[in-house]
């Protein structure tokens, strides 16, 4: 099971558990309705989507609405604290959650209590509260962008409105910033770094950089990094080694880009929609680059 | 695999400048010479409470500052008010009188983070995008309206999108009004800062 934990932007939208689906462009989940835009709806949409092409439909989310107040966020730390030490997760995917050191390490402690452990991944709020914890090693991965990790690079930033200058400074490549986010115990086994370049790295090397096919536009794009985070996700729980995963989802990323077209006014189900095109594609010739 | 390449410099696309946070500072203040006993910190619930302290404060003419909160008390998105501590008394009877009480008030002991201060300006042609820290903010150069938003982590961004994407610059919701996070807070700042670059 590919479980996703993360929020919606609707303050009403009840604590909800269960398999979800996408039907016209809408993610269902038990009786509630979502439409797909940036954030863990994203990123859903684009898990569903890739899962199309792997045959993985067993795609479970962990969700509540929150609208930055952290109360859906609460509720869902609340829930998870206390059920999944009995669950079956293969690859457990936490987003759009309200940073919390508190309740990230009450998590940990939760997820250390299950029988098997699943491959964790972290993006976006919960990666930030992971990163401050000082727990980011216990992390299969994280998929940042650049200044996500210049963040994760930065020792003392408890959150990337923090980050102090010299470290955000452009004359910092980003592979030293991936070099001091490991020197400091800031980073997961596995980065998967989206950019103008995207890097797949590990604390020893850089495994993979993928810098074509390039849509200019995704940059302004609210999602596109959502979108990232959900194909590697649905590659992972496919059995996919991440290295790979990380790899693959990046150039189906932004092939599927390339394949909507953008403006920096497109949205992200645009994007979305190319998803199972660009993976078929990117799955027949791995190392396409046009 | 692709050949490692560098990262590719943004110089001669962007433009980067300080943010000028002056804006905070109503009277004309030494802050140089202020040791830091001379100041004290608000600490609130969250940092939607605090942008409105904030706004409120310097309605008021205080001469406060916004930053990040010491060590000892860092909860994962948080911001606190910096301010004279010898004013403790009636900055804390004016903010209980208008329904903003903060739950901590502590002098200033160990040297507190310092917000981003760099803004980053791209041209898209017919859109322009500014980015405050991690957020950034699309608009269609020809119409005045929000065509995109992107970045941040922290729940109240899909929040925040939902709500002002398709609406006029100056029309749209204010991130520092229904935002509540330190990525809302960034959203303010470019967004104060698009208003800059796009209006007379």
């Amino acid at each position: 099971m590919l479980a996703i934990i993360g929020t919606v932007p609707d303050e009403k939208f009840p604590l909800t558990l269960g398999r979800m689906t996408l039907v016209d462009e809408t993610i269902c989940i038990n009786a509630e309705r979502i439409p797909v835009n940036r954030g863990t709806p994203a990123l859903i949409g684009a898990a569903i989507k890739a899962g199309e092409v792997l045959g993985l439909d067993d795609i479970h989310g962990f969700l509540a609405g929150d609208i930055g107040l952290g109360h859906g966020s609460r509720k869902l730390y609340h829930h998870l604290t206390e059920q999944l030490p009995e669950m079956k997760i293969k690859t457990l995917v936490f987003h759009y959650l309200q940073p919390d050191v508190d309740w990230h390490n009450k998590i940990l402690f939760a997820v250390e209590a299950m029988g098997k452990k699943p491959v964790l991944i972290a993006d976006a709020g919960f990666m930030y509260a992971a990163k401050m914890s000082g727990q980011a090693r216990c992390y299969d991965m994280f998929t940042p962008d650049v200044g996500e990790l210049a963040f994760l690079a930065d020792e003392i930033a408890p959150h990337p409105f923090y980050t102090r200058g010299f470290i955000l400074h452009e004359d910092n490549q980003v592979p030293d910033l991936i070099r001091r986010a490991y020197d400091h115990g800031n980073a997961a086994t596995y980065l998967l770094v989206k950019g103008c370049v995207d890097y797949v790295t590990n604390e020893e090397h850089i495994i993979a950089s993928v810098d074509k096919p390039v849509a200019e536009a995704m940059e302004a794009m609210g999602g596109t990094g959502d979108t990232l985070t959900g194909i590697v996700s649905a590659l992972v729980a496919s059995g996919m080694n991440l290295p790979e995963a990380g790899e693959t989802a990046a150039r189906t990323n932004r092939l599927a880009g390339v394949f909507a077209h953008p403006t920096p006014a497109t949205q992200v189900i645009e994007i979305i929609r190319q998803i199972p095109r660009a993976l078929t594609e990117v799955l027949k010739s791995p190392h396409i680059k046009d | 695999m692709a050949m490692i390449t560098p990262f590719p410099s943004p110089r001669g696309k962007f433009s980067l400048f300080k943010l000028n946070f002056n804006f905070l500072k109503k009277k004309k203040a030494s802050t140089a010479r202020e040791s830091q006993e001379d100041l004290g910190i608000l600490v609130f619930e969250n940092t939607s409470e605090v942008i409105q302290a904030e706004n409120f404060l310097k309605s008021r003419g205080w001469h406060i500052q916004v930053k990040g909160p010491p060590p000892g008390i860092q909860s994962g998105c948080d911001l606190v008010i910096v301010f004279p501590l010898m004013e403790k008394l009636i900055i804390m009877r004016q903010l209980t009188e208008s329904g903003l009480p903060p739950i901590e008030m502590v002098p200033v002991t160990d040297p507190l983070l310092k917000p981003v201060d760099l803004f980053q300006v791209k041209d898209f042609g017919d859109y322009l995008m500014v980015r405050a820290a991690n957020m950034k903010l699309t608009v269609d150069k020809n119409t005045g309206y929000i065509v995109n938003i992107s970045g941040g982590g922290c729940p109240d961004v899909p929040y925040l999108a939902q709500e002002m994407v398709g609406k006029h610059l100056t029309e749209a919701p204010r991130p520092g009004k229904i935002g509540h996070t330190l990525c809302g807070y960034a959203l303010e700042l470019a967004h104060q800062e698009m208003l800059k670059q796009c209006l007379p």
